[in-house]
């Protein structure tokens, strides 16, 4: 029987591979559509960091479910979870499987999520999981990069003509109802922060609107500040978008169970 | 200096295998055809992204996602660095990005034909980037230096993406039953367009004869697809699966495999527009280019503010 507090970590663990996987596939599907060749392979290296971090999360999640149900028949690997589960168990949050849009839409959902997931791994770094915390440090490199990017193309397109800057206002309505929730903590990140293996958002909440703030006054974008925002996506309630995602993502795994590929 | 003068300099050069230098002077329709050749070769490589692109979002495992994102990626590099040699020779990126989307400039045909299940993946690294790298090998050594520079750096990165495609149909050629006839179906799909990549005999060829005495090709068609068939029909048989030619047989005399003739007629139908997916490959180029409008000028406009502001400061 597996104990709850296992649990609760694999679960953390899944819902920090979720993210990753998710927007990395979202940004999978600029390959070869960019705006100019430079930032296809630019948006394409991204997408290839955050698949690896998925992957780096997925494989201790499915090592910690092996020790914890002994279960020969079926083991878990990096591919059952990001393929064998459904909608209702993914724990990503709902800005990142947020369509791509434009390119300003998709700049700014990397710029926000960049800005979260690099403060998080700064944190995640003194985690007392140890596995966690060489994850998280090995991340954070490449997370200053995208961080460091997408900053760049928000004020070059806030601060460009004006219908870039416009095209901006536009993302920023559509996806700054999503931003509340990467700084709400689910139950098994409350868990997680209490035994010190996880992260305290309270803390991240200040340095992520502090960094936001910084980029938008450069941007020449204005604060939206206090906003409705929808929340669900880490305790399973997704957008209709993720179905979608989920349906090509494992279309091959699904159509013919139990290959080698 | 009489332009005969400066012909038999160059020619000297190419006989003795001296690299061609961008500020080198070089005849107008070496020029030309360097041109046609790079900006064509760079129209490939990016175009090429497409049909391989279209299953990075289905790929089976996270591990194939993951190879096969980079090596569309890397595609998209080898785009660069032949658009930037095809610069070196006096045309902008731009102007060789629109004689593309005009339909002036050819890309391979090959990527006109449809990616149906993954074992295309593995057949396009296999027997598409298989058939380039000979080209590619042989163009290492052509006369023009950032063309040659370029093709070395490339045919590292293309010989990995040929492993990666015949790694991916092992795999499948030791699975499941539908494994392995998805496996035989894509190969017999590409085996006949993958032939048809080295282009018309070399009697059909009309630039033959002057691109090989500049050494712009060092290998004529016909010896490149002798030299690409000798190759598969040997690695064919540790997948243990055919390649769809009745007539394909080994001539102890010749030291050569022998094989059928290709459909020429599908080649030319292709060549002028009419494969399965021309529409879509140039409409999608197209629609990325035009999409991707504002946010060129948007950037060009915020260095442009810097620029300003750096001055005023």
């Amino acid at each position: 029987m597996r104990s709850q507090s296992t649990n609760h970590l694999i679960n953390y663990i899944l819902h920090l591979a979720d993210d990753s996987l998710i927007l990395g596939h979202r940004n999978s599907e600029w390959c070869g559509h960019g705006p100019v060749l430079e930032q296809d392979i630019a948006i394409t290296n991204i997408s290839l960091d955050l698949i690896g971090q998925g992957r780096n999360f997925y494989q201790y999640a499915a090592k910690l479910t092996n020790e914890s149900t002994p279960d020969p028949s079926f083991a878990a690997t990096e591919d059952t979870l990001a393929y064998l589960r459904d909608i209702r168990q993914f724990k990503n949050c709902l800005l990142v499987e947020q369509p791509n849009g434009d390119w300003a839409q998709t700049i700014l959902r990397q710029f926000l999520f960049s800005a979260y997931q690099f403060y998080l791994y700064q944190q995640l770094q003194n985690s007392n999981d140890e596995t966690l915390a060489a994850i998280a440090e090995k991340s954070l490199k490449e997370v200053t990069y995208h961080l460091r990017w997408s900053s760049e193309w928000v004020i070059r397109l806030g601060d460009g003509t004006s219908e870039s800057h416009q095209r901006m206002l536009n993302a920023i309505d559509e996806l700054w109802v999503y931003t509340g929730e990467l700084l709400i903590a689910a139950s098994y990140e409350l868990r997680a922060m209490s035994t010190q293996q996880g992260v305290d958002l309270t803390i991240l909440k200040p340095k992520w609107e502090e960094k936001v703030k910084d980029i938008f006054v450069e941007a020449t974008l204005p604060w939206p500040g206090e906003r409705f925002q929808q929340i669900g996506g880490k305790e399973g309630k997704h957008s209709e978008h993720l179905g979608y995602i989920l349906a090509e993502l494992q279309y091959m795994q699904r159509a013919y169970p139990g290959c080698e590929w | 200096m009489s332009v005969q003068d400066l012909e038999k300099i160059f020619q000297g050069k190419i006989d003795d295998e001296i690299k061609i230098e961008p500020k080198d002077w070089m005849p107008e329709k070496y020029r030309q055809s360097l041109i046609r050749q790079v900006s064509q070769h760079a129209h490939s490589e990016i175009v090429g992204m497409l049909p391989e692109g279209n299953w990075i979002t289905r790929a089976p495992s996270l591990k194939r996602k993951a190879i096969l994102l980079a090596k569309v990626q890397d595609e998209a590099g080898h785009g660069l660095y032949l658009y930037s040699a095809t610069e070196t020779l006096g045309v902008t990126r731009e102007q060789t990005i629109n004689d593309l989307h005009s339909g002036k400039a050819k890309y391979s045909s090959i990527f006109n034909y449809p990616t149906l299940t993954w074992a295309d993946i593995g057949a396009i690294g296999w027997l598409v980037d298989g058939a380039a790298i000979l080209n590619q090998v042989m163009l290492t050594r052509t006369s023009f230096g950032p063309y040659a520079r370029a093709m070395v750096r490339i045919c590292k990165e293309e010989s990995f993406h040929q492993r990666q495609g015949f790694e991916i149909l092992l795999v499948l050629s030791t699975g499941s039953k539908e494994q392995k006839e998805m496996c035989q179906d894509a190969i017999n799909r590409w085996w006949w367009p993958s032939l048809m990549m080295f282009g018309p005999h070399d009697s059909e060829s009309t630039h033959f004869d002057q691109s090989m005495k500049w050494k712009i090709k060092r290998k004529s068609n016909d010896e490149l697809r002798q030299n690409f068939v000798d190759m598969i029909a040997e690695q064919v048989k540790v997948l243990r699966m055919t390649l769809p030619d009745p007539e394909l047989k080994w001539k102890e005399k010749t030291g050569h495999y022998d094989f059928g003739e290709i459909n020429w007629e599908e080649f030319w139908n292709v060549v002028k527009g009419n494969g399965p997916c021309n529409r879509q490959r140039l409409e999608a180029r197209r629609k990325a280019w035009q999409d991707g409008q504002w946010v060129r000028e948007a950037a060009g406009a915020y260095s442009e503010k810097r620029k300003v502001r750096s001055q005023a400061a």
